[in-house]
């Protein structure tokens, strides 16, 4: 069931094209993550959503009603969507608990009970709720906005990069917890974030997002697999991308005839192969004729970032993290094998 | 052969920079002591007259005429001035009012009016006004841009995505200007009521035009009678213990709120409510300030100088006073920012008792009538540093004590502003802790320091008591030019050099203005 549906919203700032024509259907209770590179527009959509900008033009529609259109929109204030912003932005002059109780409208016995229990909720201690925000870590600030916006069980929760302050490990661990508090309040959820792991793992719908638009919409491992361009398919991860030509299920290119889905295209057309389809050994006379020859490598631990370039193709050449125990070195010749089928681009 | 490498290493000379706070601090203390002279020539007077005349003195039904006229001036003018100044800050900074770049600017304008050439100018237009009310209404329009600066300022520098996140939870708009936007202007409101607060207590030309008794007129009223200053030292003890009452209520109403945005990021565009309807019934109240604090002084001088014609403008004694009066003005405000620039710091980084204390020296020092100032200076002068009797040495540490904090108000708003942080990036960039200071803090304040220099120089070209008292012979600036005439009824006379005050204070407010423009970055 559609809970949240942007109808082309496009929004200009002066010459500037922030959003130029953004569909996007979200289901109720699914968690969906936008991902695009700096300036796409990411915070410029779900500014609109949560009501502080209007669209120039297109609909967004929550729950069937109408939040804005062409005829008007419906002030932040009155549409329960509750948003963390990549900084937190909890206010400074309030402690953690008036911060949590802030949009409350109960006296402030419950609110304060209400706080304890969301900052149980978010895995903070209630010691925490008499201090103020600047005594807290970044990660802590984190789960208090998330705290203060759960607090008035939003009918729709947008994340705006809100783990991008954090450390690696942190970041992880905050994601996970806000995933499970999230799911556990069955809270329609939107994450915009610039890290494609990040998206991968959190979403079950993915929005990829360039220049205003929504490139590509579908489940995480839908476009990871089967992305619509090479721009969308390095975005989301290595891609090896190669020219062929495609005849019925096989596409020729210079890793030989490899598997294709069959489709209704024939002709020139580019593939693409992810790093893990791919296995390189030393070649072994002719039971395993080389096709391609070892560059440069870097030591990296238990696997070896290497550089492999093709001999059908000098000019094409791809980095592979290769297990170490292969030992291969700058020079050596080798079989390259592909497994799975190779996507094409249209 | 290691092990001497090891020891070379330990017995390396290592060198132990001085701690930036303790240099600050001794300099601070220093200023501090200098300004606190005539607070202590005061103490050192009372004690001198000792405790049953000292009672007798205080103790009687004129003091307590002069302490209800004193705080009802202060109880009545400081509210109106807030709720004028916040009102003002809110519509031209966060609303689609017309011309709300003019406004603004007519809303710091005001100060380039000394405040006696605002009563002087009401005087003209209404020559009976006298007493509590004309006091109030002169000292509003006269003052309340001290307000209207540093609260548009805070405007400005509200991070607007917290009035969104507000709103998101549910807060109309009302409700987020009273939750959100009020509490975070509360420093720039306390900062600058208090600086109202101190000048109402200090002001003598503008009460004594309109025969509104303070203390600061009774004080010099009692010394032009008679010239024992015993009975002017007792009522200067009382006004002392009414800025001591001032500083603590700020003090507790500012509490220690950090300052500085939380997080990254840099503030998003501001967005404007539309007023719609409401426009033109709210137009009314910049129209009706401006009328008031501009109108009726541009009246009045404008009728002046067209009834005095040519005659009134002597340029040669006009010239002269305009030379003096400008050299005195710079190197005032230069002096009395670079020796506020220690507390400043102190106050925002080193916020602990002994700074609040020093800070509070600093105001009570100031709020010492000039013509306090100017005795204990004159005294003592006179009788340890006779070289420096009417030096301009003397004169500039007059204009130090009394316009410290002008300029310390808007420093140490600028410098809350920069996160401390920064000052910490650039010391793990390799900056000495000076060097850091002085490549983040100091330059991200200069604004600030400019506004100090332009506040300060424009309290000293419009400041009287203490010039005529301790300027060096032969000087004669235009405000002692002003006082001199009006006094002999020749008020066309007097206007040229009104005009000129306000000619040449209009381009430092300007400047202000543009500065705390500046600091938002627009
Ligand atoms: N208030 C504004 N005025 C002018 N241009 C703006 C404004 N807000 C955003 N833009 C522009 O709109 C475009 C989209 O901005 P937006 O903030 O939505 O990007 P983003 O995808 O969130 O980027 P990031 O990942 O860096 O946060 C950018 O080119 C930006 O410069
Ligand atoms: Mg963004």
């Amino acid at each position: 069931m559609t809970f949240l549906k942007l109808d082309s919203l496009r929004k200009h700032y002066g010459a500037v094209a922030a959003l130029d024509g953004v569909e996007l259907c979200v289901a109720s209770g699914s968690r969906t993550a936008i991902v695009g590179p700096s300036g796409c527009g990411k915070t410029t959509l779900l500014r609109l959503i949560a009501g502080f900008d209007a669209p120039d033009a297109g609909a967004i529609l929550l729950d069937g009603e109408v939040m804005a259109d062409a005829h008007g929109q419906v002030p932040a204030h009155l549409r329960n969507i509750g948003i963390v912003a990549q900084d937190g932005c909890l206010f400074p002059h309030l402690s953690v608990a008036d911060n949590i109780g802030f949009g409350l409208k109960t006296d402030r016995e419950a609110r304060h009970a209400r706080a304890a229990e969301l900052m149980e909720m978010v895995g903070l201690d209630q010691a925490m709720l008499q201090r103020k925000p600047d005594q807290l870590s970044g990660g802590q600030q984190q789960r208090v906005a998330l705290a203060r916006a759960l607090a008035r069980k939003p009918r729709l929760m947008l994340l705006d990069e809100p783990f991008s302050a954090l450390d690696t490990g942190l970041r992880v661990a905050t994601r996970k917890a806000v995933a499970d508090v999230l799911s556990a309040a069955g809270i329609t959820t939107i994450l915009v974030t610039h890290d494609q792991q990040e998206a991968l793992a959190f979403a079950d719908q993915l929005a990829v997002m360039r220049a205003g638009r929504l490139a590509q919409v579908g489940t995480p491992r839908e476009v990871y697999a089967r992305p619509v361009d090479a721009a969308t398919a390095s975005f989301l991860g290595e891609a090896i991308v190669l020219p062929a030509r495609v005849r019925g299920a096989v596409a020729d290119s210079a890793l030989g005839a490899l598997p294709v889905e069959a489709g209704d295209f024939e002709g020139d057309a580019s593939i693409l192969l992810r790093p893990e389809q791919i296995s390189v050994q030393r070649a072994q006379g002719a039971s395993l004729p080389a096709n391609g020859t070892i560059g440069d490598v870097a030591f990296g631990g238990s696997t070896c970032d290497t550089q492999v370039t093709l001999d059908g193709a000098p000019s094409l050449s791809f980095r592979l993290d290769i297990p170490n125990r292969d030992m291969l070195l700058v020079g050596d010749r080798v079989a390259i094998s592909v497994s799975g089928k190779a996507h094409v681009f249209r | 052969m290691s092990s001497t490498a090891d020891t070379r290493l330990m017995t390396a000379p290592r060198y132990r920079l001085p701690a930036a706070s303790s240099w600050t601090m001794t300099i601070a203390v220093l200023v501090a002591l200098l300004a606190l002279l005539p607070l202590g020539f005061v103490l050192w007077a009372a004690i001198a007259t000792g405790w049953d005349t000292a009672v007798l003195l205080i103790f009687r039904s004129r003091v307590a005429e002069l302490m209800v006229d004193t705080i009802l001036l202060v109880l009545l003018t400081i509210p109106i001035c807030t709720i004028l100044a916040v009102t003002l800050a809110w519509l031209t900074e966060r609303t689609d009012l017309p011309g709300a770049r003019l406004w603004s600017w007519l809303c710091v304008a005001p100060l380039a009016v000394p405040a006696f050439v605002h009563s002087y100018a009401w005087v003209g237009l209404w020559p009976g006004i006298h007493g509590l009310g004309a006091g109030v209404a002169i000292s509003v329009v006269a003052y309340f841009p001290f307000l209207y600066l540093p609260v548009s300022a805070a405007f400005r520098m509200l991070d607007p995505a917290l009035e969104d996140q507000a709103a998101s939870l549910g807060l109309a708009p009302a409700a987020v200007l009273r939750r959100v936007v009020l509490p975070q202007l509360r420093l720039a409101i306390c900062g600058g009521a208090l600086l109202i607060g101190l000048h109402l207590l200090a002001e003598y030309g503008l009460y004594a035009m309109i025969r509104f008794d303070t203390f600061t007129t009774a004080i010099i009223d009692q010394f032009q009678s008679t010239y024992n200053g015993v009975a002017a030292y007792m009522l200067a003890l009382v006004l002392v213990a009414c800025c001591f009452v001032l500083l603590g209520l700020e003090a507790g109403l500012r509490g220690r709120r950090r300052y500085a945005r939380l997080g990254p990021g840099v503030a998003r565009h501001i967005r404007v409510t539309h007023l719609g309807r409401w426009t033109y019934p709210l137009l009314v109240i910049p129209v009706a300030t401006a009328a008031f604090s501009l109108g009726i002084p541009a009246l009045t001088l404008g009728h002046w100088l067209v009834a005095g014609g040519a005659d009134i403008w002597r340029m040669d004694e006009i010239g002269l006073a305009l030379g003096q009066t400008l050299v005195i003005c710079l190197i005032g405000g230069f002096a009395t920012t670079a020796a506020a620039v220690p507390i400043a710091w102190l106050s925002v980084r080193r916020a602990n008792r002994s700074s609040r204390f020093l800070e509070g020296c600093y105001y009570l020092a100031s709020s010492m009538p000039g013509v306090v100032v100017a005795l204990a200076l004159v005294t003592v002068t006179v009788r340890v540093l006779l070289p420096f009797y009417q030096t301009v040495a003397t004169i500039v540490l007059a204009y130090v004590i009394m316009f410290l904090p002008r300029a310390l108000v808007s420093l140490r708003s600028s410098i809350a502003q920069v996160p401390v942080e920064l000052e910490q990036a650039a010391a793990s960039l390799g900056r000495s802790p000076g060097n850091a200071l002085w490549s983040t803090t100091v330059r991200l304040a200069a604004p600030g320091a400019a506004a100090g220099v332009a506040l300060s120089s424009l309290g000293i070209m419009n400041e009287l008591t203490a010039t005529q008292m301790l300027a060096p012979n032969g000087t004669r600036t235009l405000a002692m030019a002003f006082w001199a005439l009006s006094g002999e009824i020749d008020y066309a006379g007097a206007a040229p050099y009104a005009v000129l005050m306000v000619l040449f204070s209009l381009p430092l407010t300007w400047l202000l203005h543009h500065q705390s423009k500046k600091i938002a970055g627009r």
